[in-house]
């Protein structure tokens, strides 16, 4: 389609709106109340040009571009006086009342509205009279509230409660004085409140955790990360000054995380900077762990390794290098994944699952468009958030199929939620308990992991005859299972989400059914499931042996030493195999990020470098293997685990780690020795990767205080540090060019200084990033058939014990973010959670503490009131210090002490 | 021959000339208040810290010789945790004078400060930090700035309304 702009003619693709079409092609155009994810409502007047009737048309007439579709032939004008003129009036309006805080405010040098202002040119203040003020609130320790700096654009109560379903944010009273904020003072209840810091064109709301050790964003040196704290992967900037991780920002990656990221993600950084780091290696004298010297610990290392019979533990929260570094070290005969014994058998399945069967495994932005969804026994916001906004987006489907029944485009915003109403795609949620996706959801399911195993086998039947049937189905499940299949059968795009939550090899089989049988039918169904860890598919694929498998080779005398790699065992089974295992190895080698039970019991622990000081790959739960680079150059001893275990084999006396020198040389040895995860190289450029001759510098060219920031120690400044392992320098110099997607340090386009210029970084706005958006599928499926055989046993509730089965907190569940301060104060104190009818019947109070006994070990916890838990079931939190939870579901007895 | 000896009766009727040259260090000269020597923080006519840790100054800086570190009281006023000026690096070129939005920063006539050692150039926040206003007696940022501080609750800035009741819905 062509279109003009001020005479001159472009291609631009139908369908789109005339705002996000001059963007695409590069006019600066100022916009506020507009937002790619979320459409046009029109409401701020920024955006406007002039639009002629035909090439004879001189006067034209000012239209706003965001409410505009792009037509054939369409004539329009950006640069016009009189639409500039309308423009830079109305930001003058706009900050009649903006406070005069830039300098003290957090948003300052990535101010949306500081850029916009000064793109129209409006640069002095007219207006003389009092400027309107209100109190701001407390939203909790992620975000922090400014009300005078709001501009009323409305994107924040847009976001927050039409995109992702929160309700505790609300616009109140009127005309200039429209006030957005809570009812009153609180917690925002949502868990991607933190994206209100980036939708909010200016400082109402801004990072908190920031706030403590403030930095400008052009001062910060950054590099692109990967989320660490799920196996989403979704794409992070990571930020850091004067030695310390300052900040995370979503890194906009159009097929997984798009412009959002979940407030785990967002705010668990700070286990990075938490004063309990291991910061240099330690050694056991005399019975206590005490810091040594590099060169110490080496020397011990080598007397331990000589004559040892190793066994590596592998961890499925560390890289796939420095997994297979150890895998060389101890051998493939003695490599164990450090993961329960039911997390093991599981992932492994899924990888079965996927590679065997029809259905693919979707992206983020792939489940964003199904419209059809069955979630099979996954409380998807606190064990995926990320997806759980991606699937509350995916009942929107039905609304954009009926907009273009009715010719509105699907980007205006309003008009399409006028006409749907509440019509939605459907969505299923079979799970043991309420989640927070129940209410968009068209029916949602309550029932022990066995039950909802039968369920998605009866639903796999309703679809496919030839589908295995559950024997004994009550006729409600009968019903409802032909309800879900009706609506699964209907959809072009339907989804089946599962996952390892339930250690329910069940529940994985039935979802696998229901998908392959919709793909037998002729749907193009996708699979998607949840994996607990960042690489927990990444290990799975690497083919290590089952932990148990380990702790028997140490129990046998095949394996007398441990190295345990970033792996806390006390979280993967039962204390006493964790206990014996350690008493048992003669030697036991930790490296590890942060003390922790396993570390206390090591004769060496090795100080591992985190997420930020290292570099390394990782694959999602989608199967994508993503680059990581490192943010900083960590100081004094620690460094990746890759370096530390090949130092080990180096000491040692193997010959072939001294050809490990850089990060390619060990990534190249990793994808020829494994061949699943063969694609992993092409995931981001090679370290010889230059741009115009020079290396992608992680500083922005505004850096500042390089002269200054370490004069207090030494006046003449030192060299900055290599970077030998990745086409990063430490440095602000070099060629001004976006650089590969998978090599963007940070987001900044000239004029656009704030987030929003990811702008210049796509294709096409809210479209791929230029180069493709970074990562590489691992796992593609195979037309395959056979169904997964079903288990006909119904579950049934025991009168004097309850199945316990595992609850997870998006805050406390997973092992490192409750580190960083702002996490753990949201998160809870570890309970034991009792429908309110059988804690009746145990005469125990809301609070009390009860007795659970299970696997032989009694623990006291405090109830909690649950009443979306199904007859018979209990619920334990899982990960929370203070209760082994490894291997949930188990039976237990619950009675009131004495 | 003649530029020879026109030459020397220049040089002669040089030598009855005022001298320019004046007996330093014995001899002060003048300069100018706006002159561009040693960079000092100043203080607000109350009394407290002008500087809000803004990080203009530094990114400002052509050689980069400023570093530092922001950081809030209790009641919410950004102040610099450290604040650095390294002078052996510093060129006296009055940007971050003129970046300043709170006038905290400035230049003064002051260039009295070598040093046989350079480490000694480094200035730290208590060698920036005078007593007074320096050269604006009267401007306080605060007294504009809209964030709440202690002692001064939200409304009270200048030309400011007292804060809106966010639940009245007269028109």
């Amino acid at each position: 389609m062509k279109i003009f702009v001020d005479n001159r003619p472009f291609d631009v693709h139908a369908g789109q709106s005339l705002l996000q079409a001059c963007l695409t092609l590069g006019f600066d155009l100022p916009y506020f109340c507009w937002h790619p994810a979320m459409g046009s409502v029109g409401a701020c007047r920024q955006c406007a040009v002039k639009q002629y009737k035909d090439e004879a048309d001189k006067r034209g007439r000012i239209v706003m571009s965001c409410m505009t579709p792009v037509t054939e032939d369409l004539r329009i004008s950006v640069k016009d006086a009189e639409v500039s003129a309308f423009r830079a009036g109305v930001i003058e309006g706009l900050m009649i009342s903006h406070p005069h805080d830039c300098p003290v405010c957090d948003e300052g040098g990535e101010c949306h509205l500081q850029d916009m202002t000064v793109m129209t040119g409006h640069n002095y203040r007219r207006y003389r009279f009092n400027k309107r003020t209100f109190r701001n609130q407390y939203l909790g320790p992620f975000v922090n509230h400014e009300m005078n700096r709001c501009i009323q654009c409305y994107r924040c109560v847009r976001y927050y409660r039409e995109y992702t379903g929160g309700r505790d944010l609300d616009v109140f009273a009127l005309r200039n004085l429209a006030y957005f904020g809570r009812y009153e003072d609180g917690v925002l209840e949502n868990e991607f409140a933190g994206n209100l810091v980036e939708i909010c064109p200016t400082g109402v709301f801004t990072d908190k955790t920031l706030k403590h050790h403030y930095t400008r964003k052009w001062d910060l040196q950054m590099a692109p990360s990967v989320c660490v704290h799920c196996a989403l992967g979704c794409n992070t900037t990571a930020g850091e000054r004067y030695g310390s991780l300052r900040r995370i920002v979503n890194r906009y990656n159009g097929e997984v995380n798009g412009y959002f990221l979940c407030d785990r993600g967002r705010f668990g950084y700070e286990f990075v900077n938490h004063k309990d780091r291991i910061r240099q290696p330690l050694a056991r004298k005399n019975g206590r762990l005490r810091p040594v010297t590099r060169s110490e610990a080496l020397s011990q290392l080598r007397s331990i390794l000589s004559g040892a019979k190793l066994a590596g533990i592998a961890s499925p929260r560390a890289s796939l290098e420095a997994n297979f570094v150890l895998r060389a070290l101890v051998g493939p005969e003695r490599f164990y994944a450090g993961v329960s014994e039911a997390q093991y058998r599981l992932t492994a399945a899924i990888i079965e699952l996927l590679k065997t069967g029809p259905a693919h495994t979707p992206s983020l932005r792939e489940i964003e468009r199904s419209d059809a969804v069955l979630i099979l026994g996954e409380d998807v916001t606190n064990v995926a958030p990320r997806m759980a906004l991606a699937l509350r987006q995916s009942v929107r489907q039905a609304a954009f199929r009926l907009a273009e029944k009715l010719h509105i485009p699907v980007w205006l915003d309003h008009p399409v939620r006028e006409a749907a109403q509440d019509l939605r795609s459907p969505l299923f949620v079979a799970a043991t308990h309420g989640t927070k996706l129940d209410d968009v959801a068209k029916e949602a399911f309550h029932a022990a992991p066995l039950e909802i195993a039968r369920l998605g086998f009866a639903v796999a039947h309703a679809i496919d005859a030839s589908a295995p049937e559950p024997a004994n189905l009550s006729e409600e499940m009968r019903a409802l299972a032909s309800r879900i299949a009706e609506a699964l059968k209907g959809a072009s795009k339907p989804l089946v989400v599962s996952g390892t939550s339930l250690n329910s090899q069940e529940v994985v089989d039935a979802a696998a059914n229901v998908a392959w049988a919709l793909c037998r039918i002729g749907k193009p169904a996708s699979l998607s499931f949840t994996l607990p860890e960042c690489n927990s598919m990444g290990l799975a694929l690497m083919g290590a042996k089952p932990f148990v498998e380990g702790m028997e080779a140490v129990r046998n005398g095949e394996a007398d030493s441990l190295v345990v790699l970033e792996n806390d065992l006390y979280r993967r089974t039962s204390r006493e195999n964790v206990d014996a295992l350690l008493a048992t190895a003669q030697h036991v080698i930790v490296l590890d990020l942060l003390a922790n039970p396993t570390t206390a019991k090591a004769e060496v622990v090795l100080p591992a470098g985190s997420f930020a000081e290292a570099e390394g790959t990782l694959v999602s739960s989608e199967g994508r293997a993503q680059r990581l680079f490192r943010v900083y150059a960590p100081g004094g001893d620690v460094q990746e685990s890759w370096r530390w275990l090949r130092d080990m084999m180096a000491e040692a006396g193997r010959q072939e780690a001294t050809a490990w020198e850089t990060f390619d040389d060990v990534l190249g040895s990793t994808a020829q020795a494994i061949p699943a995860i063969h694609g992993a190289v092409g995931a981001a450029p090679p370290a010889t990767f230059r741009l115009a001759g020079a290396k992608i510098p992680r500083e922005p060219h505004r850096y500042s205080g390089r002269t200054a920031m370490l004069a207090n120690i030494s006046v003449s400044e030192p060299k900055p540090p290599e970077d030998a392992d990745s086409p990063l320098s430490y440095t602000m110099e070099g060629y001004p060019e976006q650089p590969p997607p998978a090599l963007t340090p940070y987001f900044w386009a000239p004029g656009w200084n704030s987030i929003q210029s990811v702008n210049a970084f796509q294709e096409e706005i809210a479209g791929p990033l230029r180069g493709g958006d970074p990562g590489v599928r691992l796992i593609e499926p195979r037309p395959g058939n056979g169904y997964r055989s079903c288990v006909s046993e119904a579950f049934v509730a025991r009168g004097e014990a309850w199945l316990l089965a595992p609850l997870y907190h998006i805050f406390g569940s997973e092992e490192l973010s409750p580190w960083a301060p702002a996490v753990s104060e949201l998160a809870p104190q570890t309970y034991v959670a009792l429908r309110p009818d059988d804690a009746s019947r145990l005469g125990a109070e809301e609070g009390q503490e009860v007795e659970v006994q299970w696997n032989g070990t009694a623990h006291r916890l405090p109830v909690k009131f649950r009443a979306d838990l199904p007859a018979g079931v209990a619920g334990l939190p899982v990960g929370l210090p203070g209760t082994e939870c490894a291997g949930l579901p188990v039976w237990a007895k619950i009675s009131k002490p004495l | 021959m003649f530029s020879i000896l026109r030459t020397l009766w220049n040089i002669l009727l040089h030598s009855f000339r005022p001298r320019v040259t004046i007996q330093y260090p014995d001899e002060k000269p003048y300069l100018a208040p706006r002159y561009r020597g040693r960079i000092i923080l100043s203080r607000d006519p109350d009394g407290g810290e002008r500087c809000v840790a803004c990080y203009l100054c530094a990114v400002a800086c052509p050689v980069d010789c400023i570093s530092l570190q922001a950081t809030e009281d209790e009641h919410g006023r950004r102040y610099p945790d450290f604040f650095r000026i390294n002078f052996s690096r510093c060129i006296f070129c009055g940007y971050c004078e003129e970046a300043c939005p709170t006038y905290a920063i400035q230049l003064t006539p002051d260039f009295e400060i070598c040093e046989y050692d350079r480490q000694n150039l480094v200035y730290e926040k208590e060698d920036l930090l005078i007593s007074g206003p320096g050269k604006y007696p009267d401007y306080s940022f605060w007294r504009v700035a809209g964030v709440q501080i202690g002692g001064k609750a939200k409304g009270e800035s200048e030309r400011e309304d007292a804060p809106a009741d966010v639940r009245n819905l007269l028109p």
